[in-house]
């Protein structure tokens, strides 16, 4: 969490390798592998994935398509086999109706003349499909209803299990309603200013990202 | 993302084989000796000749065009071999027949010739230089009356249906290289569907230049008459040569009432390579006349090979509530030219013409679109509507767009759209974020940018352009 | 940029349907010999100008009148004034004209219709091509302003107008504009220094009068220096329905960060020739609002080219042209986008009735460097009776690969759909094709900023086809 500016998204970015964003120092490691030296898509392969903010529009390229080409590169990074379309198609079915979304989605183009909430679930919907190792949700919560806000928070509490990790990065705590975190970390000008459980979000709500400018300093002072 | 774009746009060329083998060569140059000779040769009727030479005669008195947005040296028309076939065909009883070599030629280009092909349902006749080789499932097709052979074989044995059509929609005089053609063709396809007939498998030619310093001109003649429909696939490829090649060739189609003729191309001649030395210059006339009333014409191209290409698939709609299409990719790097496009000649009532354009442009490429819609006074009610897309890949290319449109009468309705665009950095992001190459990326979105043609393609064929393009078809399209 | 190449070819071997409408012959060598006779009995003027006149003189020679096989004249044939002998227009003996010679003519009441009602506005009048001091009213268009007669401010020096004329409008490559080059007069001058806004618009009215088939060739000049604002309004209008020739070029330099809305109203005699071409340079941040509305002339060509030099200059063209029995109106316009980060919009609209012919040629250029570029562009045309004619040609040339393009054309009737609920609403058909053709209209005449012209304009589409229903 964090209030505006203060580098969630950007983290999000630089862990997935988005190449507008430059590292000028520090490491990432995961899984005992500098992340930084990774391409884009290994990290994919290697179990990260990222629900955008903003998900791209791709004409012409069916869902179906796209996230088949996906899932087989992943696999194929890990050594195992490519599956058809038919097998595919039937992989996709359950982890549609955990997002609700109708079969039709899948010939259409991705994410075109998709509507915001439509967007967001079939980011969830990919991550449900791609079943990575960490997850990093960037403000799915922003511009979405309550009902899409509740579709959403049930797909990614679906997908919960000791395997893997996820990293909701959101601006309000409303999310957290929906997908009750263990750990809430509150970013500031690019740093972890406090760490906390989940009361923490809570009481952020109350009294709101200025009371942190006070933690922040006192931090400051403290160290 | 530069890496994707790079395997895009420079793979080798796989075609590039020379096939050795002895062949039948006329000398080079051009005269009505030379004319006289390719006739004999092919035991021509009279009136072939007399065609030939009115055509050759009229040719002299044209100038080159040059209006098109390309440039190359001035060809030297006195220094081309107007013929050239390989030794061992004869008239062919079976395929049995043909020259083993020339069978592994086309299995290496992907097109089985022996009867396996029947399994795919393709009848093939495939052209080598100027000469058809083969014909495959001619039987089948006999049984339903539809005629489907080497040109040289309909001029012997159908020569009524030969001159009647001739011509007609491609006049001898037509154009430079028209004429030209009409003057020295020596070979292509020919299909005559019967009335009512829908004729059951894709008809297919394939044609290959071989010889060195020769011009292939071969002339392909189809016909569905009343109520007939058929669907032909033409596919192109050439060796590596460091000398350009010159292909003129002309297509007539023709439909009477209510038939269709749809008429698809994968073009993948040799472009030339890096520094634009060599390649085929692919000169081509290609017209489609919907003589019928609600007749209706449909060409799909791909465009991927030539240095030059230069070519207009046109549709000219005189039959009352004919229909013409025109569905195209062309894609240019390296040093390649292409002004490629249509025109739609609005002659009857109640006449619609489509046209989707998608040019991609990249290396030091240059696409143009050029495309005529011309509605004439009585062509009431008339509709036209035409998409034009561009997308540039790199700084060093171009793309245009020339649409003319030329409107008589007040019923009519007409749409253009143009739009230009790049891949963007996001998209690739967003696929590479996913676990997909930068390459597999590229591919997926260029496929993704010329669906709409693709999905006009025959399958068979659609995988072919797909795989010319280095993109894997499945699912993303129909 | 080279557009001369004949691409007549690619319409002519379509085998049938050319009706052979562009086939007139346009060689007419003697008339161009006409044109160098009376060259050289032009009034002296100064060295420069003399050296200027004479380098469009032997370009115009060179390129001769353009056929219909060039790219740029392909669906209009300018043979009706290549094959004419006009004369020139008179011109006092003393070089350059002398001024005040023509109030005579023409009184300052003729031209009241053509003032949109606004006495505010500073007035240039010229008539024939000449400057009329009498009729004009152009003090005090403030300090950092001048405007001026170019012949007068060629005799004085004043403004020095050889460092701007003849570098913007491109005469080695069009023939008109080369032929208005061998025989510049007279026209406007203005010039904005830094900084400087004009409070009220500037209008140029180009009034033609007078017996026999006359040729005037306008040249105006408009510099606005960085940061400056101005409007400009160029009318050509003639009181009696003579037929005499206009061959007018307007040359504009948009300075860093300045605006110019440049209106062009055409609303020569019937009879009349009118070719007319405005040449504009953009640097940075510069704006150009161009507004053309075309309906006089039995042949009219109208040309707005404009080159975006400098990063983020942007230019608006929109254009209106209403065309009625046998008018042949033709618009071409050059975006050429130089520098990056360039917006350029375009509408032309056009209203075709009887058996005129209506013609849009339209292009995007867009050069290597010019990244970022957002170009839009489109024309649509309206053809009101079964024998009109509308040929348009909207094209985009693109050499940077990170731009967004898009250009469209329509050609269709009235909306017969529409028709029938404003008749089922108990309007009558003739009411009804009037009030839907100004609804085509509508939004492009939308974009003009001042309002009495956009109201006499709105009355102008209401009435020019009024009546003429079938």
């Amino acid at each position: 969490m964090g209030p505006n500016g203060s580098g969630k998204s950007t983290l999000a970015q630089v862990l997935a390798g988005n190449p507008s964003y430059q590292v000028t120092q520090g490491t990432v490691t995961y899984d005992g592998q500098n992340l930084l030296e990774l391409d884009p898509e290994v990290r994919a392969q290697n179990g990260i994935f990222l629900a955008f903010q903003y998900p791209v529009e791709i004409p012409g390229v069916s869902n179906a398509y796209f996230l088949r080409s996906a899932y087989n590169e992943i696999r194929k990074a890990k050594g195992m086999e490519e599956v058809d379309p038919l097998e595919f198609l039937d992989l996709v079915e359950e982890k549609l109706k955990l997002v609700d979304m109708d079969e039709s989605m899948l010939s259409r183009s991705v994410n075109q003349g998709f509507s915001g909430g439509e967007k967001k679930r079939n980011e969830i919907f990919q991550m449900a499909v791609l079943a990575p190792r960490l997850a990093i949700l960037d403000e799915t919560d922003s511009g979405l209803d309550i009902d899409a806000l509740r579709i959403v928070a049930q797909g990614v509490n679906t997908l919960r299990s000791p395997e893997n990790a996820t990293i909701v990065v959101t601006h309000y705590q409303r999310l957290l309603n929906y997908i009750v975190p263990d750990f809430v970390h509150v970013l500031s000008n690019g740093r972890i200013v406090k760490s906390g459980g989940k009361e923490l979000a809570l009481e952020l709500e109350e009294k709101g990202y200025d009371w942190l400018q006070n933690v922040d300093a006192g931090a400051g002072a403290a160290a | 993302m530069g890496s994707g774009i790079e395997a895009l746009v420079n793979r080798e060329y796989a075609y590039g084989f020379v096939t050795d083998i002895e062949t039948d060569t006329v000398p080079a140059g051009l005269n009505e000796g030379i004319i006289r000779l390719i006739s004999a040769k092919k035991n021509e009727p009279e009136f072939m000749l007399e065609w030939r030479l009115k055509a050759y005669r009229r040719w002299l008195t044209m100038k080159e065009p040059h209006w098109g947005n390309v440039k190359y040296p001035a060809i030297d028309y006195n220094s081309l071999v107007y013929y050239s076939a390989p030794k061992s065909v004869k008239p062919l009883q079976s395929l049995d027949e043909v020259d083993p070599e020339l069978l592994r030629t086309y299995e290496k280009l992907g097109i089985s010739l022996t009867e396996q092909k029947f399994l795919a349902g393709v009848a093939v006749d495939a052209i080598f230089d100027s000469v058809s080789v083969g014909t495959t499932m001619r039987e089948e097709l006999g049984k339903l009356g539809i005629i489907f052979c080497s040109f040289g074989e309909a001029v012997q044995n159908h020569p009524e249906l030969v001159e009647k059509y001739l011509g007609t929609v491609v006049p001898h005089s037509d154009n430079f290289f028209a004429a030209l053609n009409a003057a020295v063709f020596s070979d292509g396809s020919f299909a005559y569907v019967p009335k009512g007939v829908k004729c059951p498998m894709e008809l297919s030619t394939y044609f290959r230049i071989n010889s060195a310093n020769t011009g292939q001109f071969e002339r392909t003649l189809i016909i569905a008459d009343e109520g007939a429909s058929v669907s032909y696939l033409e596919g192109c490829t050439a060796p590596k040569r460091d000398e350009n090649q010159l292909h003129a060739a002309v297509v007539e189609l023709i439909a009477l009432d209510n038939a269709t003729v749809k008429y698809s191309t994968v073009q993948n001649w040799y472009a030339g390579d890096a520094e634009g030395k060599g390649g085929i210059y692919n000169f081509v006339t290609k017209r489609g006349k919907c003589a019928g009333v609600n007749s209706k014409i449909s060409w799909t191209q791909v465009e991927t090979g030539s240095a030059i290409t230069w070519k207009y698939p046109s549709v000219i709609l005189q039959g009352d509530n004919s229909v013409g299409e025109f569905y195209s990719v062309a894609v240019v790097n390296k040093k390649q030219q292409a002004d490629t496009g249509t025109k739609m000649i609005h002659i009857g009532k109640n006449t619609k013409s489509t046209i989707v354009s998608k040019g991609i442009s990249a290396g030091e490429g240059n696409n143009s679109y050029r495309g005529l819609v011309r509605v004439l006074p009585k062509a009431e009610g008339a509709r036209n509507y035409t998409q034009c897309d561009s997308m540039l890949i790199g700084n060093k290319c171009g793309a245009h767009t020339f649409p003319y449109i030329e409107v008589q009468n007040n019923t009519a309705t007409l749409e253009h759209e143009a739009s230009t665009s790049k891949i963007g950095e996001d998209q690739i992001f967003y696929c590479k974020q996913r676990g997909v190459s930068a390459e597999h990326a590229v591919s997926m979105i260029v496929s993704g940018f010329c669906r709409e043609v693709f999905k006009e393609l025959p399958m068979e064929f659609a995988v072919e352009a797909q795989q010319l393009l280095g993109i894997t078809l499945e699912g993303s399209v129909g | 940029m080279s557009d001369v190449a004949t691409r007549k070819g690619f319409r002519d071997n379509a085998a049938l349907g050319n009706n052979g409408a562009n086939s007139v012959n346009t060689r007419a060598l003697s008339p161009i010999e006409a044109y160098r006779a009376n060259f050289r009995h032009q009034p002296a003027g100064p060295e420069w100008l003399q050296s200027l006149r004479a380098q469009g003189m032997d370009r115009f020679e060179a390129l001769g009148f353009p056929t219909t096989k060039n790219e740029d004249w392909h669906f209009t044939s300018v043979a009706p004034i290549a094959e004419r002998m006009f004369h020139v227009a008179r011109t006092s003996e003393a070089g350059i004209s002398s001024e005040g010679s023509t109030a005579g003519i023409v009184a300052r009441a003729d031209l009241e219709r053509f003032t949109f009602g606004q006495p505010a506005w500073h007035t240039l009048v010229f008539v024939n091509g000449e400057f009329s001091p009498d009729l004009s009213s152009c003090a005090g268009a403030g300090e950092k302003v001048r405007v001026n007669s170019l012949a007068k401010a060629v005799r004085s020096g004043i403004g020095r107008p050889e460092r701007h004329l003849g570098k913007i409008a491109a005469f080695n490559r069009h023939a008109f504009t080369a032929l208005n080059t061998a025989f510049i007069q007279d026209g406007a001058l203005v010039e904005l220094q830094a900084d400087a806004v004009v409070d009220q618009p500037i209008h140029l009215i180009f009034v033609s009068e007078g017996e026999g088939e006359a040729v005037s060739h306008p040249r105006n000049l408009i510099v606005a220096a960085q940061n400056s604002r101005a409007t400009i309004i160029e009318s050509y209008v003639s009181i009696r329905d003579n037929c005499y020739f206009t061959n007018a070029v307007t040359e504009i330099s948009l300075g860093e960060g300045a605006r110019v809305d440049h209106y062009k109203i055409q609303r020569e005699s019937e009879k009349a020739f009118h070719v007319g071409t405005t040449q504009i340079r953009q640097e940075r941040d510069s704006q150009l609002h161009s507004f053309s509305f075309a309906v006089g002339g039995s042949l009219a060509r109208t040309n707005i080219y404009t080159s975006l030099a400098g990063a983020a200059a942007s230019c608006t063209l929109n254009g209106l042209y209403l065309a009625d029995g046998v008018q042949h109106i033709d618009n071409q316009t050059v975006i050429e986008h130089i520098a990056p980060n360039c917006p350029s919009h375009e509408v032309y609209k056009g209203v075709l009735d009887g058996r005129s012919h209506g013609v849009f040629n339209g292009k995007v250029y867009v050069h290597p460097e010019a990244q970022k570029t957002d170009g839009k562009q489109s024309n649509n045309n309206l053809l009101l009776s079964p024998t009109a004619r509308v040929d348009t040609k909207p094209q985009l040339e693109i050499f940077a690969d990170d731009v967004k393009c898009t250009h469209g054309a329509t050609v269709g009737r009235l909306d017969e759909v529409a028709m029938f609920y404003l008749n089922s609403r108990g309007i009558g058909r003739e009411t009804a094709r009037i009030l839907l053709t100004y609804a085509f209209a509508a939004d492009v005449l939308e974009t003009i900023e001042l309002q009495s012209m956009k109201e006499e304009l709105e009355k102008m589409v209401l009435s020019r086809f009024a009546g003429s229903g079938t």
